[in-house]
This record gives C-alpha cells, structure tokens and sequence, in this order.
C-alpha cells in the first residue's frame, strides 16, 4: 500500500514537472504577438454580405450541415428526422433521406459525392448511397457507447467519428469495423476537422482541450489548452498550420500547431453567447462564426477583429459552411432555415 | 477505482506528457508571419474576400433579359 502510494506521488510529481516544463518551452517561443505582427497588413474593412438565398424545407431545428465537394450541392440535418439534399444554385431539394432516429447532431458529405453520413443520440454512424435511385443505407456503424457528435469521410472507405463517450474513432467502411480507437480527451469530443493532407486530424471536446491526432498511427501529438469551457466547433487553417476553435466561453481561439500554442483570441465583450460553429474563407483571412446570438459574426483571423455579422435567422445558428470554391457561406440555424450568403 | 489501474492510468499521462514535451516549437513570430504570408498568397483565390460580380456569382439567380 506504502509502495504504490509511493509510486503514485512520483508519478504525479513527474506529471506535474512535465507540465511546467511544456509551459517553460511554449513561452520560451512565445517571442512575439500574432495581432502586432499583423500590425502591417492591411485591413479588410468591413465585410458585407448579402443573404442569396434561403432555403426552407426542414420542420424542426437544423443541427448540422455539409457542402459536397462539387461546391454545389449541400446536405442538412434536422431533428424533423431528415437530411436534406441540396442543389444550393437553383434552391431545389434533391435528395431526402428519412432517419431512423430523429435525434441527429452531426452530417458529411463524402469527398465522390456518393454517400453522406449522420449520426446523434442513436450513437451510431449511419452511412447512406443517395446515388442509388433511392437512398440506401450503406452501414451502420454501432460501436461507441456515447452519442456521435460528428463524422468526416476520408473517402468513401474510411470515415472518422468523434462522440460523446470522449473517443475519436477511424472505422473502415467496408467491413463497417473500427480501424483504430483514439483516446485522450476527458469529456465528451464535440468536433473534429481533418487537416489538408489528410494525415492528421484535430478534436475539440468538453474538457475545454483541443488535441492533434495522427490518423494512421492513432496517436495524440499535442494537446491545446486555454479554452474555459466546451470546445463545439474547430476547423483548420487552410495552410495546414493552425487550428481554429470555437467554445461556450465565447471564444474562438487560434492554435499554431509547430508553435504548439495559442497565437490569437477572438474574443469582444459584447458578445455573450457560446460559438456553436465555424468555417473559414478559402484564404484563411476571416472566420465565420456561429453564435448562439443568433448571428453568424466574422473575424479576421490575422488581427483579431470583428469585421462583419450574417444576421437574419431567429434562432441559434447551429451550423457554418464555406465550399471547396469558397463562393459563399452557408449557415443553418435552429429557426428551420439555411441561409446562403456572399 | 482500484489503486494499481489508478497507477497504469497515471503512467499513460506521464507518457503522453513526455511526448508531448518532445516536439521541437517554432517561434511565433516566425509562425505569424507564415500565417500571414499564406494569407496574402491566396487572397486573390478568395471570392469572399475580393468579392464577385453578379455574372460569375453562382448563388444570385440569373436574371433573364426578354423581348415585350
């Protein structure tokens, strides 16, 4: 008993001299703020966007959407037990398919276009082939023992998936079996984003911690902290080389992932209400936001500012999108309505 | 919680925190001013940024000229 409460108190001196240590090389190369670095650049001004459409066919709140890869079609979700299909230039609703369980959180679209995927409270993945003349569950991936907060498809073999029960999981879809099974985080994983090159992939969770995964190896390669609460939405920079996050303390923060730290706070003190969502533009300069304000705020992401507002839905936005082409923005929001905007 | 799963526990931070500790860390300012310089390469490449004309705007309907 003596030797192993011994043992314990070593182990948690290590953690702690390990932790300090972490600190002490962060801010060893902390030699310079992001925000006054960008003190040269020029500034965006003020963005303006103008709403372009609005697309109403949902019955209940919209948890979550997903641009396809053509930068025209668009899949939603509702907890009116539905994903919807969109051709967002004619407005037209192409494809429904009709959930098993209503309660849905999360929706992607694979890269070909062939399949999409949804999951929620059921704590399943369910993937369906909207090619076929109609809709065809494809798999249903049962394994976590939490709720499915959200999935993304690598291709249409593999798709990764991040729950309520704090792990990440790559699965493979044609045996419908788990590749491997990512733990670290300890609270519940809201988010993921997979980066550019499709080696690593970034998961925000309850914990208020954001980590970096390698996906084939399936280890944790850094942890980000800072957040003060939930981290629901997260999203890489287009170089590869950040992170964005999004939390109900407010906040969005970004995350140098080779300076292993927080570079830049987004945060301004008239805005109370938790990020539920986030997305950027193709060049990484602004962030589009969604709040549970009911607006969709934009920042740029160099200097820190506010520079816009999407305003026009009733309720909380619950979901942003900007496609591959980076022609506009979509936000979907808990008052039934996705909003097109550029 | 028994007290040895508590230490396999306990080891596995220690582990993850050694690795973590690991990486090399590139200064700020050098990874700002990478950011930045990203940024400024691909802004033309950003139609939300520099804007769009009606005409090549895939979102505004098009507008149909006809003869009375």
């Amino acid at each position: 008993m003596a030797a192993e409460k011994a043992e314990m108190d070593a182990l948690k001196k290590e953690c702690d001299a390990l932790r300090t240590q972490i600190e002490a090389a962060r801010k060893a190369a902390n030699d310079g703020s992001m925000s006054a670095a960008a003190g040269g650049v020029a500034s965006v001004g003020r963005v303006q966007l103008k709403l372009r459409k609005n697309l109403k066919g949902h019955l209940a709140k919209i948890y979550a959407m997903h641009w396809s890869a053509d930068s025209r079609s668009m899949v939603s979700a509702s907890q009116d037990g539905k994903l919807l299909v969109w051709d967002t230039f004619t407005g037209n609703k192409l494809v429904a398919v009709p959930l098993k369980s209503a309660w849905v959180m999360s929706v992607d679209f694979a890269p070909s276009g062939n399949l999409v995927a949804s999951g929620g409270l059921d704590n399943i993945c369910t993937v369906y082939n909207i090619k076929a003349a109609s809709p065809k569950t494809l798999r249903e991936l049962d394994a976590h023992t939490g709720y499915l907060s959200c999935c993304r498809f690598l291709s249409d073999s593999e798709i990764l998936t991040a729950s309520g029960d704090t792990t990440c999981c790559l699965w493979d879809l044609e045996t419908g079996k788990q590749k491997i099974i990512f733990t670290n985080h300890i609270g519940d994983c809201m988010s993921l984003a997979l980066s550019p090159d499709m080696n690593y992939f970034i998961s925000g969770a309850c914990d208020s911690l954001a980590k970096l995964w390698d996906v084939r190896e399936g280890a944790c390669k850094q942890t980000f902290s800072g957040h003060t609460s939930d981290i629901n939405a997260i999203a890489f920079f287009p170089s590869g080389n950040a992170v964005i996050t999004g939390s109900d303390d407010c906040s969005c923060k970004m995350y140098d992932l080779r300076a292993d730290q927080e570079v830049l706070d987004y945060t301004d003190s008239s805005l109370n209400a938790g990020v539920t969502s986030l997305a950027l533009s193709n060049s990484g300069r602004l962030i589009f936001a969604g709040y549970d304000d009911f607006n969709c705020h934009i920042w740029d992401s160099l200097k820190g500012e506010k520079v816009g507002v999407l305003s026009g839905h009733d309720n909380r936005v619950s979901c942003t999108g900007v496609p591959e082409d980076g022609m506009g923005v979509c936000t979907g929001s808990w008052d039934s309505f996705l909003k097109l905007w550029n | 919680m028994s007290s040895s799963s508590s230490i396999v526990a306990m080891k596995k931070v220690v582990q993850q925190l050694r690795y973590e500790a690991s990486i090399n860390r590139v200064k700020v300012s050098q990874a700002a001013a990478e950011l930045q310089q990203f940024c400024m390469n691909n802004a033309t490449q950003d139609p939300l940024l520099t804007g769009m004309s009606s005409s090549t705007n895939p979102f505004r309907p098009q507008k149909v000229c006809s003869f009375l």
